[in-house]
């Protein structure tokens, strides 16, 4: 009978517990909005904020209280996501363009020289502070990988210098472009035929020559070149206009420094 | 009586810190520790959670366990009190203050499996602490971990800006650092005595 009073004790305890906990989940319970939990369930929950919210559960609360219509900001979870919403908040999903981010720089070992001999914190943020950075160019590509940190799906890697980013990995969070000291990494229209200007130094052209071998010098062929008007050069630097473009390839033929490429980048898997 | 006390608690939050030399709650003294305020956040939510633990567990020790001579079932009561008061305070911080809710985040389901937790409950019945040398012990137990995780955090944030051999990063280098404001905690030691000598 020594065995029973122990017994008793540590269950009263667990039942005084356990329902006191239950009353008290039913008492102080905060009401949660039911479109809100099924539009939540629609999102991937990688609170990666590419929406411009703090997180999945931040943009679904925002859709579910009517702040925002707008459901297809969710880059990782695409048109599929898109769709869910839609049916759940009975709205219009209009279509997402699935895009991979890329890093718009040449600037690797050999087109661009080192001016410094730079030994600091191994940060691009840090390092762009001193001298603009240890490269000749002042608007290109560091190289200490910021991108690489910030990643949550491990999708840069650094190439002779330069950061590239691999379009399989890539779910468009844009957490690297908001990371990047010299804003040069912009998301690429995927499964299409584009050209990109991979570059952005926004110097003269002699100066831009003397930086970088690879560097757009503001020359403007490419604008002539251009069937589709979608080429401009702005601040002495060739921009796309990806609604535009076709792919044609008249733009990157005339480019007299190569800085202008062909791509369409797809994903393998 | 108060000179007591106070012994009591800057022994815990120094001498017998319970981080760096009792060795508890060593989880969330690396796992939260990366961010000051983060740290900061994880230490508050202990702090009250130790000081109502002991305030909970310290009637039932006395009135149930001891009264029938059950001392063996301590751990187990005290873990299950323990749980069940974190969860409470979690649903009404969710009801009432859902600011400080956000700002715990994780940390407060975390605190119930935190050792150092059971630690101070445990070790308030076997130092054979009265109910005002209990809460004294507790809060200090607390704060000391505060302490820690503070002094800890501004390490690591020096730590993020230095260069480290690739094989020391991470971790490796975390528990170096740890062991050495171990040992600075060390120089601790007679302090408190002295103090009230």
């Amino acid at each position: 009978m020594d065995i029973l009073l122990p017994v008793i004790i540590v269950a009263a305890i667990g039942l005084i517990a356990g329902l006191g906990l239950a009353f008290a989940s039913a008492f102080f319970a905060v009401p949660v909005d039911e479109t809100t939990e099924k539009v939540r369930e629609c999102l991937p929950g990688a609170n990666c904020g590419a929406c411009g919210y703090t997180g999945c559960d931040g943009y679904a609360d925002a859709l579910g209280k009517g702040e925002t219509k707008e459901c297809n900001l969710c880059t990782p979870g695409g048109n599929d996501a898109a769709q869910a919403i839609a049916s759940v908040l009975g709205l219009e999903a209009g279509a997402v363009t699935p895009m991979v981010a890329a890093v718009m720089c040449q600037g690797n070992k050999q087109n661009v020289e080192e001016k410094l001999d730079y030994s600091g914190v191994q940060s691009c943020k840090i390092a762009t502070q001193l001298f603009g950075g240890p490269k000749n160019c002042v608007h290109g590509c560091i190289g200490f990988g910021d991108c690489i940190e910030v990643c949550p799906y491990d999708a840069i890697f650094l190439c002779d210098g330069v950061a590239r980013i691999n379009p399989d990995k890539c779910r468009a969070c844009k957490k690297c472009i908001k990371t990047c000291p010299r804003q040069l990494i912009d998301l690429f229209p995927l499964d299409t035929v584009k050209a990109a200007v991979l570059c952005k130094n926004h110097a003269k052209g002699a100066e831009t020559r003397k930086q970088c071998k690879a560097g757009c010098i503001g020359c403007m062929k490419c604008v002539k070149a251009c069937p589709n008007e979608a080429v401009k050069v702005e601040n002495f630097c060739a921009v796309v206009d990806y609604d535009k473009c076709s792919g044609c390839g008249e733009c990157s033929k005339v480019c007299p420094v190569g800085c202008i490429d062909i791509y369409k980048i797809k994903k393998h898997f | 009586m108060t000179k007591e006390l106070f012994s009591i608690l800057l022994t815990a939050i120094l001498t017998q810190n319970f981080v760096l030399a009792k060795f508890l709650g060593i989880c969330p003294f690396l796992g939260v520790s990366k961010k000051l305020n983060t740290a900061v956040g994880m230490s508050a939510a202990v702090i009250f959670v130790m000081a109502l633990a002991t305030a909970v567990c310290f009637p039932i020790n006395k009135y149930l366990l001891v009264a029938n001579g059950l001392e063996y079932l301590q751990t187990i009561v005290f873990i299950l009190v323990i749980a069940a008061l974190v969860q409470l305070v979690e649903i009404i911080l969710k009801k009432y203050i859902p600011a400080l809710y956000s700002a715990l985040g994780i940390y407060l389901p975390l605190i119930t499996t935190n050792c150092a937790v059971l630690g101070v409950v445990i070790l308030n019945v076997d130092n054979g602490y009265g109910f005002a040398q209990s809460m004294f012990n507790s809060v200090g137990a607390g704060l000391g971990f505060m302490v820690a995780m503070v002094l800890f955090a501004g390490v690591r944030e020096r730590l993020e800006s230095c260069q480290i051999p690739k094989f020391m990063q991470g971790l490796p280098i975390t528990l170096v650092a740890a062991s050495l404001v171990s040992v600075s905690f060390l120089g601790f030691t007679g302090v408190v005595e002295n103090i009230f000598a």
